[in-house]
């Protein structure tokens, strides 16, 4: 059990992956929102990488991690536009107060 | 100088004016001086192409300089199989000639108009468009394939049409423009079908692979008939461009643009274009196609020659008599003078020049007057102006000494001899005639315009003798109408360099059966050269021999006759013009009125055009609107009876929908925080119960 | 037990522990830091999986870019006036028990599977081949992510661009 396998490997990805839901559920500040989305991608690109070493695919899991990452940099720079955009228009950045789609 | 320098050169000629075209248009605005750029440019162009021509024509005077490349490969499609088409560029004696012509002309016009032009509102914009013309004329000249020399010549068309409308404002220019535009579209049509059916056959457009095919006997779809369809289709071309019968019609039109521009394009280079197509495709030509050629040409120059005989505006003078050489240069080709042809295209390109320029200058002095019944006696105060008019009318007539004469005296031997060994004799009978009508109503022009007493004598007062820019040109125009250029015998053209060594009649490449009797080579012998002559038999070269003398002296003689009339009724009031046309009322009408061409016209194609059109709206208007109607009635009918069926049935089953939706709807609206983070938690509960339902683990 | 154990748990401790911090400190200054750890942590668990290249990518990709880009966010939303730079928390708990419920699921899911691995024989490096891929297999990928970055580049700009007045 100690032995490191795939598993363990998923398994870390997984928590990383709850850990960040709960950060984008429970945070006000929207960059913070950002943040538990970085760490939902970084958790599936460990599982990208994980596949790609024990289930024989060669090297595509490490490409499409990769394209993964270049992805959330382009997320990242087009989302903390829109934020500066809200702090902006609403003068703060907290994501629960904007719910003018409600209506 | 080696070859490739040598095209190389060529293609900057080519460019320049597309350069001077493109600076002066986009920067004309605000740099109104840029015209002198463009004047600089031809300037270049010029001495380019003299250098061009000399190391041509001296040191590679036998062969051909041909640079190429390939500009579309289409696959192996199955059917045509593998078609490439080539680009390229062909030098040979003829191209440097003509590029040292149109380059001469044209920057002639350009230095003309600096001062003709001046003050105009469009002034730079006017320089732009000699650009562009200059640059697809110069294609047309240098091209070794169809397709470019198709794609030059429209774009001569386009600049032809923007200059004739260059003055657009007024109603008569832009019509004239969109007569030219219009008319020469029919024969391009036909010079289109003729350049398809030759690609047809041999998937190519380059004219010397052409000639090399039929030479080896590949015939159109196997077919003699074919090829002198081609012919006469690809002439078709030259008929719009030349004005020859029956789409001349549009050359007279023509002179509604600028002077200098009727000098440059529709009398010295881009109506020769015609000319230069049939020289280009002449080996082509089979017996039939040439006598097409010869008939249309010379029922041309008569139609032009008498019509030209009453005009009073001087350009429409002028006009008519381009029309009509135009003519003799084609009804030239067709008797198989094809070195004459070619040598009568340059002679006339400057004499021709050279009297539009001087009825410009002759314009710009009495202010916009043409009616040449208003002018005479500015022989004192235009004197640069009369002398120069006065030696190109010579030439145009045909008096010794001049180029005129040595060119036409060769197109009248031509005819001469052709009629001897065809029995044709209606065309030299023509072209003799004609030389008499040419004589006379050029001579009636100088006597109205430059001799006797002047009629308008508030404007004569005001005329004066056109400044140095404009003079200049006329000065050289009219020195190059001098024989001593061409050759040094002034009764012998084929003695002089020009035919004898620069100008060589090819080959003829159709099959043997197709061609004249007296071009198949009946002889070993006869296929040495003659003068520059291969293509024709001993009797030919016999008969032309023959011909030289009678033709000369009958020229010489129905000229003079010409000349003599033209004084004794307009100088010396021996015989009254008024009178006689009163006598002849008719046929005075007749030719005042250009044969009444452009009321059949108006009669025949286009009230046909638009009497069909007039049908075809009617059958759009009931019977396609009928049928559109009708079944627009049905549709509403069925309209209707689905708008019932719609309301109660569907409506009543949509609208209990929607008021169940509305229900559902009002009873989850409590989940609709509009809190992203809310809807979040919703969807990791829906995934968790996912997981629970479908039990992966 | 032996030495890649060791150190793979020493990573996923420093991921996961500093992931907890990310998502639980109240500072948001503090939270981004943390954040850092946890991205070095991935990448060393990358180079533990053989990618050594995507591990580089990590580093230089998100520490040297987006971490940075998102400490910009960070300052340029708050007034400096705030001296406490925090960020305040909504319902804590339903998201606690939805992602501990998730994370339980999930690990069960992990857990149970009989996955098919068979330990491939990763090259020593993997950046040739990796280029290689890129350029042949993946190129129309490659070049689409090529256009979308643009597209990212220009889209940011115009939207986070003062309006004209």
């Amino acid at each position: 059990m100690l032995q490191v396998g795939l598993t363990h490997f998923l398994i870390v990805s997984a928590i990383l992956f709850s850990l960040g839901i709960y950060g984008i559920v429970t945070r006000k500040n929207a960059v913070m929102v950002l943040m538990g989305i970085e760490l939902v991608l970084n958790s599936a690109n460990i599982n990208f990488i994980a596949f790609s070493k024990y289930g024989n695919f060669g090297l595509s899991g490490q490409v499409i991690a990769l394209f993964v990452i270049i992805l959330a940099a382009a997320e990242a720079a087009i989302a903390l536009a829109i934020v500066l955009n809200i702090y902006k228009t609403f003068s703060n950045v907290n994501v629960d107060e904007i719910d003018h789609l409600k209506e | 100088m080696s070859e490739s320098l040598l095209i190389n050169i060529c293609i900057v000629i080519l460019f320049l004016p597309l350069l001077g075209f493109t600076t002066v248009v986009l920067l004309g605005k605000r740099i109104p001086k840029l015209y002198l750029f463009e004047v600089a440019i031809l300037g270049i162009a010029l001495l380019l192409s003299i250098i061009v021509a000399y190391v041509k024509l001296s040191f590679y005077n036998t062969k051909d300089i041909v640079a190429a490349f390939t500009w579309i490969t289409m696959g192996n499609a199955p059917s045509p199989g593998a078609i490439s088409i080539e680009l390229g560029f062909k030098i040979d004696n003829i191209t440097v000639l003509m590029l040292f012509v149109v380059n001469l002309i044209s920057f002639l016009v350009h230095v003309f108009s600096i001062e003709y032009m001046r003050g105009d509102k469009l002034y730079t914009r006017y320089f732009a468009y000699l650009g562009i013309f200059t640059f697809s004329m110069l294609g047309i000249v240098l091209t070794h394939n169809l397709l470019m020399m198709y794609i030059f010549w429209e774009l001569v068309g386009l600049s032809s049409y923007l200059l004739i409308g260059f003055w657009f404002e007024k109603k008569s220019a832009s019509d004239a423009a969109k007569k030219a535009f219009i008319v020469n579209r029919i024969g391009d049509i036909g010079m289109f079908a003729g350049i398809l059916i030759l690609f047809t056959q041999y998937k190519t457009f380059t004219f010397d692979v052409i000639y090399q095919q039929i030479a080896a006997g590949n015939i159109p779809f196997g077919s003699n008939a074919w090829l002198t369809a081609a012919g006469i289709l690809i002439f078709m071309g030259a008929v719009g461009k030349s004005a020859q019968f029956p789409l001349h019609v549009w050359l007279p039109d023509a002179m509604e643009g600028p002077t200098p521009v009727s000098a440059l394009i529709h009398a010295a280079t881009m109506v020769a274009a015609g000319v230069y197509l049939v020289v280009r495709i002449f080996v082509m030509l089979t017996a039939d196609a040439m006598l097409v050629i010869a008939v249309i040409g010379a029922f041309t120059s008569l139609v032009a020659a008498t019509i030209a005989l009453t005009q009073n505006d001087i350009k429409k003078v002028l006009a008519y008599s381009t029309v009509s050489q135009l003519g003799y240069m084609v009804m030239s080709l067709g008797v198989g003078a094809y070195a004459f042809a070619f040598f009568h295209l340059i002679t006339h390109a400057f004499f021709k020049a050279c009297l539009f320029l001087g009825s410009g200058s002759v314009i710009h002095s009495m202010h916009h007057e043409q009616d040449i019944r208003n002018m005479g006696g500015l022989k004192k105060k235009m004197p640069v102006t009369y002398y120069t008019f006065l030696i190109s009318t010579l030439a145009i007539s045909g008096v010794p000494l001049f180029s005129g004469f040595l060119s036409k005296d060769g197109i009248l031997a031509g005819t001469l001899a052709f009629g001897k060994l065809t029995g044709h004799w209606l065309i030299p009978i023509i072209g003799f005639t004609v030389a008499g009508l040419t004589a006379f109503y050029m001579f009636r022009l100088v006597i109205l315009t430059f001799h006797g007493e002047p009629k308008d004598h508030h404007k004569y007062d005001h005329a004066h003798e056109s400044p140095f820019v404009m003079a200049a040109p006329l000065v050289v125009l009219a020195a190059l109408s001098i024989f001593i250029w061409y050759t040094p015998n002034p009764i012998g053209a084929s003695d002089g360099w020009v035919l004898k060594n620069w100008i060589k009649t090819p080959t003829q490449v159709v099959p043997l059966e197709t061609r004249y009797d007296f071009m198949k080579p009946s002889t070993e012998e006869a296929k040495a050269e003659v003068h520059g002559e291969v293509i024709h038999s001993v009797e030919y070269t016999e008969t032309m021999h023959w011909a030289h003398y009678p033709a000369m002296f009958l020229s010489l003689a129905v000229a003079g006759l010409g000349i003599l009339i033209a004084f004794m009724f307009y100088q010396w009031k021996k015989l009254n013009a008024d009178k006689l046309a009163e006598k002849l009322k008719p046929l005075y009408n007749f030719s005042l009125n250009k044969w009444f061409l452009d009321e059949l016209y108006d009669m025949t194609a286009i009230a046909g055009t638009l009497s069909f059109s007039s049908i075809l709206a009617w059958f759009d208007n009931k019977i396609v609107d009928g049928i559109v109607n009708g079944s627009a009635t049905v549709t509403r009918f069925v309209s209707r009876m689905s708008g019932w069926f719609d309301t109660f049935i569907v409506d009543g089953f949509v609208n209990f929908t929607a008021f169940f939706s509305g229900f559902v709807g009002l009873s989850f609206r409590r989940l609709q925080t509009g809190k992203v983070q809310t809807y979040i938690v919703f969807v990791i509960f829906a995934i968790i119960i996912l997981l629970m339902f479908f039990k992966p683990f | 037990m032996n030495f890649y154990d060791i150190i793979f748990y020493i990573f996923a401790a420093i991921t996961l522990l500093s992931a907890l911090f990310v998502v639980t400190t109240r500072n948001i200054v503090h939270s981004a830091f943390y954040l850092l750890f946890t991205f070095f942590g991935v990448a060393g668990i990358y180079v533990l999986l053989g990618a050594d290249f995507i591990a580089i990518s990590q580093i230089l990709i998100y520490v040297g870019g987006i971490l940075i880009l998102l400490l910009f966010g960070v300052m340029l939303t708050n007034k400096i006036t705030n001296v406490e730079i925090r960020t305040g928390t909504v319902h804590m708990l339903p998201a606690a028990i939805a992602s501990g419920i998730f994370m339980g699921a999930v690990v069960a899911v992990m857990v149970w599977t009989e996955w098919k691995s068979e330990p491939s024989v990763t090259p020593l490096t993997t950046t040739k081949d990796i280029g290689h891929l890129l350029l042949t297999d993946y190129v129309l990928i490659f070049e689409l992510l090529g256009i979308l970055l643009l597209v990212a580049l220009i889209g940011a700009a115009s939207i986070a661009r003062r309006d004209k007045e």
